[in-house]
């Protein structure tokens, strides 16, 4: 056995991997080449009955020649290998742009939107969220709101009353009976909105549903001005309508406010009625026994249909009404 | 309410070059909001002429009467025009549209052949003018009004501003062409003239004996004028002027009497009424009916009296519904020639009622109800006896005063006290001076406030606060934020709510919100009884057809899915949040405290308990398949597991713990409704929907519901979490065979039971029911972790053993074995 012989093996072992040309053939290649049998296996079973220095001196050669016949393998190997894959995941390409999400798409009414986001704003000013019942009692509606029985400015509201009648109860015509459960639960400095449902006899038209949904806000504290009202007002339209957005206020009548005012909100280039406001009216105050002397407050309240509609450039109120499926799921979740 | 520039600018010098727009921006910036401004006039170019009618050939063979007539329009010649109308005789004068004029509608007006003749022109309608809606045929004047051949435009005054303004229920003085011009005058800084000096010591001859007048109740009337006037000549008519004021107000001219009676409140605001002085027995008394009793209004309609309405009568009976409508046995007839004149200061609240009980909303009753001045009952029956004397031949009889104006009180403020309200500085001096221009008299070293006599709403301070700001202008308050809390939260509740709805809507169900109305048959067709089908009523329900308050929220959600099926959806998921309206209670009679001071706190709460607790629950309708149809394959149809599944999701998501019991409960399949029982209270229900129900509102086969109780979830516990332990689990399958009717709820209770501590979950991972003699295989997977250790095969199996043992005691549960 000579080592230029060894060599060669090893030369054989390096062009037989190389020439295969798959996994295959290199398994062929192998096993001719570093099998059981191949020349390098069987000089490597022969050292055994060689002399102890012609085992050194060969062991040594052999040695090196299998470690560079294995390399020479784990390249070819790593290579064919390399080359089965990028066949193999080639063939398993699948048409990803497929529709797979199948899952229904939900999503919250608008007006549930419109809701968490005014609440979500105010809650970050400090307000709190008020809540009470849609069927109401009427003192609470109308009464302690200044609005005496027979006084024109019921008629304003063309309320649904519940049987019988006498009881007074009626399906609240604003949120407004939420501001008068606040203030005669709670002690100023009062912070809060009423988010909710209100009821008025109009026909469902493409403006107007006798069922809607309001928010008020209401803020009674030692020294709070008209000029609050305006700041707040302004702060919530740039809020609702995009930043810089202000409001105009336009003298009105309300019974529970005074002085009272319309607000008009600048938006696409004209002003929009928004809603009403103004200073709470000292008696109604006093109706909830707070004194008018120390606090003052303000209150406001705005349509969210009408917001909506406006922001949304929503044109029928049917939409918002009728519940069909593909209306509310443009909506989302409100992200 | 109409307000037309040309009479404003009577009682307000306007300067030329202000426009109509700034007109209409100066009321809105005091609180008047204008709806329309209405150019009259505008679309209308002559020569459009008064002539004489000459001659009337009438055509008759054509559908509709024509008339081809001869006209003396004040030229050389007759001109001939052809006409449809047939309300004209021969010596009547009209209004003629000459060859050249344009109508409004751009309708020009040319000589044309027509109906086999030539056309001269058009005799024109009101309507045709654009200066009534009244079409009833051609206007027709009379021959002391107009000059034949007269430029019509000038003389009807057709070109006009007329400004359509909504006036708030405070400012019932503004209900005048005086209120107006003084807001207008006072928002432009222009000097107003009001008309009522002109009347004031004004004085009538008094030749006979009038008509007594006498208030039976102060209460419902402070002061009472009646003026008796005789020898009226029923044959006056309305001048063209007057007559034109009224019309473009919105009024018809009626009769000189009564067109006066309307000219005059339309321009001082305080409403007359004109009685047939010989239909009155004996004098005029305001009066309660006192009973029940039929009454006729000149409108020709019987009314029942209630004893509570507020009447004008005469000796013998009621002649007038007071401040609201005449009576038709004593209204002005053709033949009237003595006249009685009521000018009342009314009772606002008096008016109201009377015009509400009655539904007959006025123009007496809008401005009565309002507060009128209560000085104006003097003027405005004055205005009347010049107005009626000057252009008829009834003379003044006497006039009977009963009672006198009461003013509203004075008012002391403190000037720095209207800076604290509106938010910036107004000098004490400013303030004084923007009180005297809506007619305040201000006494500036004390600041007591003298409101005028029309302006009784104004009380307080906060009142004068308003005006002073009106003056200034709105747009003068600063923009500041007031100081707020810190932070703020949403409640428990809310938050829970709004992450159902959030959870609901991100697993596919899109939220619906539905008018909370219902009726019986609804009610009826659920299957609803008891307590679970009473509810309230309303009174005056938008539609008879949902005259109830709903009572749950699957219907609702039934009628929004036929719609949406309607509109062809098919695979779809809808959900609602809201409240119910169960008559848990008798509603008992209102309870209403006094204004202006706290109730007492027994009181306060007596009201909060009068109103009904209104359930807040959501509900979720589940139809046809749970996922769209695609190139994936046909998904499963939603089944009453489904629903089940979202009803406990929910309550998962509160983080509650429930047990579950089959239900037979309304509108739920019998044998496929659970209901979910937390703290021992049933707080949900799920499953499949009554086969009838589905069938009878036409939804697909099979199709499922849920309810939740949101209102009755406890709130969730403070969580206190066991350790996570980290040693190797074991895991045990049991299969048992039990009896069918044995609930799987029950099995897994016992094996948990027999279990012990160390089984760390359990889940049924089969049930196989085709073994037949009533038997189900129900299989589980019971994993048994401890915290110190591995457990061993011994321990992990008797464990098992112990765990079946339990449910072979309590379910009967058998090992199956393979």
């Amino acid at each position: 056995m000579r080592e230029d012989e060894v060599r060669t093996w090893v030369g054989d072992a390096r062009t037989a991997f190389k020439a295969a040309t798959d996994l295959d053939s290199l398994k062929t290649a192998r096993l001719n080449h570093s099998g059981d049998k191949s020349p390098i296996a069987l000089a490597s079973r022969a050292l055994g009955s060689m002399s102890p220095e012609d085992k050194a001196s060969f062991g040594k050669i052999i040695g090196e020649a299998k470690a560079d016949i294995a390399t020479a393998l784990a390249t070819a190997t790593a290579l064919l290998e390399a080359e089965r894959d990028r066949k193999v995941l080639l063939e398993e390409v699948v048409d990803i742009t497929l529709p797979v999400n199948r899952a229904h798409r939900g999503g919250l009414h608008p007006i549930s939107i419109i809701k968490n986001e005014v609440s979500d704003f105010f809650i970050e000013q400090g307000y709190a969220v008020q809540e009470g019942p849609e069927l109401e009692s009427g003192w609470l509606n109308f009464d302690a709101l200044n609005i005496p029985a027979d006084h024109p400015a019921r008629t304003m509201q063309d309320t649904f009353f519940i049987e019988p009648v006498e009881s007074g109860m009626v399906l609240r015509t604003h949120t407004s009976p939420v501001q008068i459960r606040t203030m005669l639960t709670q002690a100023p400095p009062i912070y809060v909105i009423c988010p909710g449902r209100t009821f008025r006899a109009d026909e469902l038209d493409a403006t107007h549903s006798p069922v809607f949904h309001q928010v008020e806000g209401l803020v009674v504290d030692k020294g709070i001005t008209m000029a609050h009202l305006k700041g707040t007002l302004d702060n919530f339209a740039s809020h609702m309508f995009g930043t810089g957005v202000t409001t105009r206020l336009r003298p009105s009548f309300f019974p529970f406010t005074e002085p009272s005012a319309e607000v008009d909100v600048f938006f696409n280039n004209r002003w929009i009625e928004w809603g009403g406001c103004g200073m709470v009216n000292p008696r109604v105050l006093a109706t909830c026994g707070i004194d008018t002397d120390v606090y003052s407050g303000f209150a406001f309240g705005m349509g969210l249909e009408r917001t909506l509609m406006v922001r949304h450039g929503i044109t029928d109120m049917h939409d918002i009404v009728e519940g069909d499926i593909r209306f509310t799921r443009q909506f989302g979740v409100g992200l | 309410m109409l307000a037309p520039l040309s009479w404003i600018k009577e009682f307000v010098d306007i300067p030329a070059a202000v426009t109509a727009q700034e007109i209409s921006e100066a009321l809105i910036r005091v609180g008047f909001e204008v709806e329309e401004i209405i150019e009259q006039g505008a679309d209308l170019t002559g020569p459009l002429v008064f002539a004489k009618v000459l001659s009337i050939e009438e055509i008759t063979e054509f559908k509709k009467p024509i008339r081809y007539v001869g006209l003396d329009c004040g030229e050389n010649e007759t001109r001939f025009v052809i006409c449809g109308a047939t309300n004209f005789a021969v010596g009547d004068l009209v209004v003629a549209a000459l060859p050249g004029a344009v109508l409004p509608g751009d309708f020009a007006i040319g000589a044309r052949e027509t109906y086999g003749k030539t056309s001269n022109g058009m005799i024109c309608s009101a309507r045709e003018l654009g200066i009534s809606d009244d079409h009833t045929g051609i206007m027709v004047f009379n021959a002391d009004d107009v000059r034949i051949g007269s430029d019509a435009i000038v003389d009807l005054q057709i070109n006009d501003v007329i400004f359509d303004i909504a006036i708030n229920p405070d400012r019932g003085y503004a209900l005048s062409i005086r209120g107006m011009a003084r807001e207008v005058a006072g928002s432009l800084g222009l000097t107003f003239k009001d008309p009522v000096d002109a009347l004031r010591g004004l004085e009538f001859k008094e030749t006979g004996k009038g008509v007594s007048a006498k208030i039976a109740d102060p209460s419902t009337a402070s002061v009472f004028y009646l003026r008796t006037l005789s020898n009226f000549d029923p044959k006056a008519t309305t001048p063209l002027w007057m007559r034109r004021r009224i019309e473009k107000m919105g009024m018809r001219s009626i009769s000189l009497v009564v067109d006066v009676t309307n000219y005059v409140m339309l321009e001082l605001g305080q409403p007359l009424h004109a009685f047939d002085r010989s239909k009155i027995k004996g004098g005029l008394t305001i009066k309660r009916a006192g009973k029940v009793q039929p009454f006729t209004t000149l409108d020709g309609q019987i009314r029942q009296l209630d004893p509570d309405d507020l009447m004008v009568c005469d000796d013998e009976k009621p002649l007038a519904l007071a401040g609201t409508m005449g009576g038709a046995t004593s209204e002005i007839s053709e033949t009237t020639t003595d006249i009685a004149l009521e000018a009342v200061r009314f009772d606002p609240t008096s008016i109201a009622k009377n015009s509400r009980r009655h539904k007959l909303s006025s123009e007496a009753s809008r401005r009565l109800e309002r507060s009128v001045d209560p000085s104006l009952a003097e003027f405005a029956s004055a205005r009347f006896v010049q107005l009626l004397t000057a252009h008829s031949s009834a003379q003044h009889v006497a006039t009977v005063v009963d009672g006198q104006p009461i003013y509203a009180p004075l008012v002391t403020i403190d000037p720095a006290k209207i800076s604290a309200i509106l938010g910036f500085d107004i000098a004490p001096k400013k303030v004084a001076q923007l009180l005297r221009v809506i007619g305040c008299d201000v006494d500036e070293k004390s600041f007591v406030v003298d409101p005028p006599s029309w302006r009784s709403d104004l009380l307080t301070t906060s009142d004068l606060a308003e005006e002073v700001a009106r003056m200034i202008g709105y747009d003068k308050i600063p923009s500041v934020l007031p100081p707020r809390p810190l932070h703020a939260t949403l409640t428990p509740t809310q938050k829970r709510r709004r992450a159902v709805a959030t959870m609901l809507a991100s697993r596919g169900l899109a939220e619906v919100q539905t008018f909370p109305f219902t009726n019986q048959a609804t009610i009826d067709s659920m299957g609803f009884v008891g307590e679970r089908a009473a509810t309230y009523r309303v009174a005056n329900p938008m539609s008879d057809e949902f005259p109830l308050m709903r009572v749950h929220l699957v219907p609702g959600l039934i009628e929004v899915a036929q719609r949406n099926m309607s509109r062809g959806a098919k695979d779809f998921a809808i959900f609602e949040m809201g409240a119910i309206f169960r008559s848990s209670k008798k509603l008992l009679p209102a309870i209403s405290p006094e204004l202006s001071k706290r109730p007492e706190e027994k009181l306060i709460e007596e009201i909060f308990a009068s109103v009904p607790p209104q359930a807040d629950h959501v509900a979720g309708l589940l139809v046809g398949k749970v996922e769209n149809e695609n190139w994936q394959g046909e998904p499963r149809d939603y089944s009453w597991a489904d629903a089940i599944a979202f009803a406990q999701s929910i309550l998962q998501l509160c983080n509650l713990e429930w047990t579950v019991a089959r239900s037979d409960f309304a509108p739920w399949h019998p044998g496929r409704c659970a209901e979910l029982i937390v703290d021992g209270k049933a707080v949900a229900h799920a499953g499949e929907l009554h086969p009838r129900i589905v069938a009878a509102y036409g939804l697909p086969e099979r199709c499922v519901a849920f309810a939740v109780a949101l209102s009755a979830l406890p709130q969730s516990h403070l969580v206190r979490p066991t350790t996570v332990g980290t040693m190797p689990a074991a895991l045990q399958d049991v299969a048992l065979i039990v009896d069918s009717t044995v609930s799987a709820q029950s099995v897994e209770a016992a094996l948990r039971e027999g279990a012990g501590d160390l089984l760390e979950s359990i889940i049924c991972f089969d049930r196989y029911d085709k073994i037949g003699d009533g038997k189900i295989s129900l299989a589980f997977t019971l994993t048994f972790r401890a915290p110190d250790r591995t457990l061993t095969g011994e321990e992990v199996s008797a464990m098992r053993e112990a765990a079946t043992a339990v449910a072979l005691a309590k379910c009967g549960a058998v090992l199956r074995t393979a």
